[in-house]
């Protein structure tokens, strides 16, 4: 009796769990394969057929080839490139130097700094864009993307934590040798610790990289100029409004920009998981 | 002899005083030349803000021109106006989905923390619309809960007919819950990846003892895994409290804010950049900051009171804990 009972327990379990694992996988594709779905369908065809049902005509590019043009999208790429290295460069370099002095050199007003940072997270960030539009208005920062730039490294806190994470893991006694050798500080920084530091920096990148690429909201209120300084995320913006109904369009830019962040998922998705599980952003 | 010895010992002194300054200085030089552009950003973009909000929330006055001293005003509109104060109450709709979720990325973390076939590419599943911008989820979910559209057309394959069916969007009983799913779909795989992560650190040799002893798996879910996480699911649950009340994007990106959908950060939006009242957006900041600083208050408190005996264990692990919440906080503003 007990026997067959753990064997019935046995194979239920695999059963709830598989299903379980199909269907919550399912519901987290639906909304995005439904837009991949109708995004190869001509206008005529979205108009006549249910969205559920797939393309006649199979796979179709033109609808892409027309929002990429549209919505002015290689602009977008430009920018969010140029965007992106900017900050990704600046960023790792700010915050792995912040780092690296504030776990190698006790001085007073190291804690403080430590706490200022830290408390500067929880100062939520939509509010604090009121006053810090006035600020970015009268430095002359907004429809410039070195103004964007500038904020955007600004406001990294979170790869701070791991790269100060990381430092407490290398042996101090690394240092002092190279010390002895007569290597000054910014040697040490430069040629021992910022290659051991490459993990930490690979995830943060990465981590900070999505984040970057995927912002718009401050894209949208810095860089008003749409025609000139679009980003990825905000040449979305051209179908709000009288074209928002136009899907087959829409769902083919949609897609357009989330394919660099799938492709980034997909070659880096270790270090995606370790960076939200050591800093975990929430978006 | 003596004097010689003492010599010595002065030269030494002095050697030593003179090596200590020079790394001395280079110390000094490299701490002000590492942290000057950092504090400077940080001063620049947190803290110079932070002291103008406060001091905007005392004046009536737009991004440009004249500004008037109104005192209290504006904090006593925040309090006294329909649409600013009353819209919190929409937060109870994303604590309630902040706890399904928490409760779903658990249950799921847990079937993916053991041995499941193709389990990463499930994993990768749940987790990607994490990784998709503000603008496209909104774009997708108006989409998907159009009339007739994705929804409806799966539901209608589950046999509802359409004629039952309210718009989702539009009918004000249910567009909240439809904006708590979304938000649910975007931010559970995030949680799960966090729940993972600290399941995987349990020591994988408590199940094989526990299943020796004939413990199933619910009850090693209960005994063995729920102890061991409940820190990380304490400060989870915590998070999506303060998430729920400055609960932002999913209202904004996909209704805009429309039909009873505006959340306090909505309303603040709105204020702030259409209608421009500056200064009473800045007293709407500065109450819901005031409330979440004491949550966070609260809940160190709490932490303080409740794992005590954890702290104590393990001093490292809590303060890294703490260091997480504090960097997941700064995160969910964004």
């Amino acid at each position: 009796m007990t026997t067959k009972e753990a064997k019935k327990r046995g194979i239920l379990w695999p059963i709830i769990k598989y299903i379980s694992l199909i269907f919550f996988s399912f519901v987290a594709l639906l909304p995005v394969v439904s837009c991949v779905n109708t995004s190869f369908k001509s206008m005529d065809e979205y108009r006549n057929t249910n969205v559920m049902q797939l393309p006649l005509n199979g796979i179709d590019f033109s609808n892409y080839v027309k929002a990429f043009k549209e919505a002015n999208m290689g602009r977008a790429f430009i920018n969010s490139g140029i965007i992106l290295v900017c900050v990704l460069v600046g960023s790792t370099i700010i915050g792995t130097q912040l780092a690296y002095v504030l776990n190698r050199f006790k001085f007073p007003g190291n804690n403080l700094i430590r706490n200022l940072f830290l408390f500067a997270t929880l100062l939520p960030g939509i509010a604090m864009q009121v006053p810090v539009y006035k600020i970015m208005h009268d430095l002359g920062f907004i429809n410039h993307l070195y103004g964007y730039i500038i904020m955007m490294m600004g406001t990294d806190v979170i790869s701070i934590y791991i790269f100060i994470q990381f430092f407490e893991n290398i042996p101090v006694s690394l240092d002092e040798s190279a010390i002895l050798d007569g290597a000054s500080y910014f040697t040490i920084y430069r040629k021992i610790l910022l290659p051991l530091l490459k993990p930490a920096i690979v995830t943060s990148m990465v981590l900070k990289g999505v984040g970057t690429y995927n912002e718009y909201y401050c894209a949208n209120l810095y860089l008003q100029d749409k025609t000139k300084l679009p980003t990825v995320a905000t040449s979305l913006y051209t179908f709000v409004g009288p074209r928002g109904s136009e899907y087959t369009l829409i769902c083919a830019g949609v897609i357009i920009s989330l394919l660099p962040a799938l492709v980034i998922f997909i070659l880096c998705q270790k270090q995606i998981y370790s960076g939200i599980a050591m800093g975990a952003v929430k978006g | 002899m003596e004097t010689n010895a003492l010599g010595a010992k002065k030269r030494n002194a002095f050697n030593f005083k003179k090596w200590s300054r020079s790394r001395n200085g280079q110390q000094t030089f490299i701490i002000i030349a590492f942290m000057i552009i950092p504090l400077l950003l940080l001063f620049v973009f947190t803290y110079l803000p932070f002291g103008e909000m406060v001091k905007f929330s005392f004046y009536d006055m737009k991004y440009v021109g004249r500004r008037t001293w109104v005192g209290l005003q504006n904090y006593k509109d925040v309090f006294q106006r329909t649409d600013c104060f009353a819209a919190l109450k929409l937060s109870l709709y994303y604590l309630l989905g902040g706890v399904l979720q928490i409760i779903l990325a658990l249950y799921l973390a847990t079937i993916l923390s053991f041995k499941v076939k193709l389990g990463n590419l499930f994993k990768g599943c749940m987790f990607f619309p994490f990784l998709i911008n503000g603008i496209a989820v909104g774009f997708i979910f108006k989409f998907f809960f159009t009339r007739g559209y994705v929804f409806d057309t799966v539901l209608q394959w589950c046999g509802f007919s359409l004629q039952n069916l309210p718009y989702w969007l539009k009918d004000q009983s249910v567009n909240n819950f439809s904006l708590m799913g979304a938000s649910i779909w975007r931010y559970f795989g995030q949680n799960m990846v966090l729940f993972i992560g600290a399941i995987m650190s349990v020591d994988g040799s408590m199940y094989e003892a526990a299943e020796l002893d004939g413990a199933n798996k619910f009850q090693q879910f209960i005994y063995i895994i729920l102890p061991n996480i409940k820190s990380i699911f304490v400060l989870n649950i915590m998070l999506s409290v303060s998430g729920s009340l400055s609960a932002f994007e999913p209202p904004y990106v996909i209704t805009a804010g429309a039909n009873g959908t505006a959340t306090y950060f909505v309303v603040m939006d709105r204020i702030a950049h259409t209608s421009q009242k500056v200064g009473l957006a800045s007293a709407m900041a500065v109450v819901l900051l005031g409330i979440i600083l004491i949550l966070t208050l609260l809940q160190k408190l709490f932490f303080k009171y409740v794992f005590k005996n954890a702290e104590d264990d393990n001093p490292k692990k809590f303060k890294r804990e703490q260091r997480k919440l504090a960097a997941a906080k700064g995160g969910a503003a964004q």
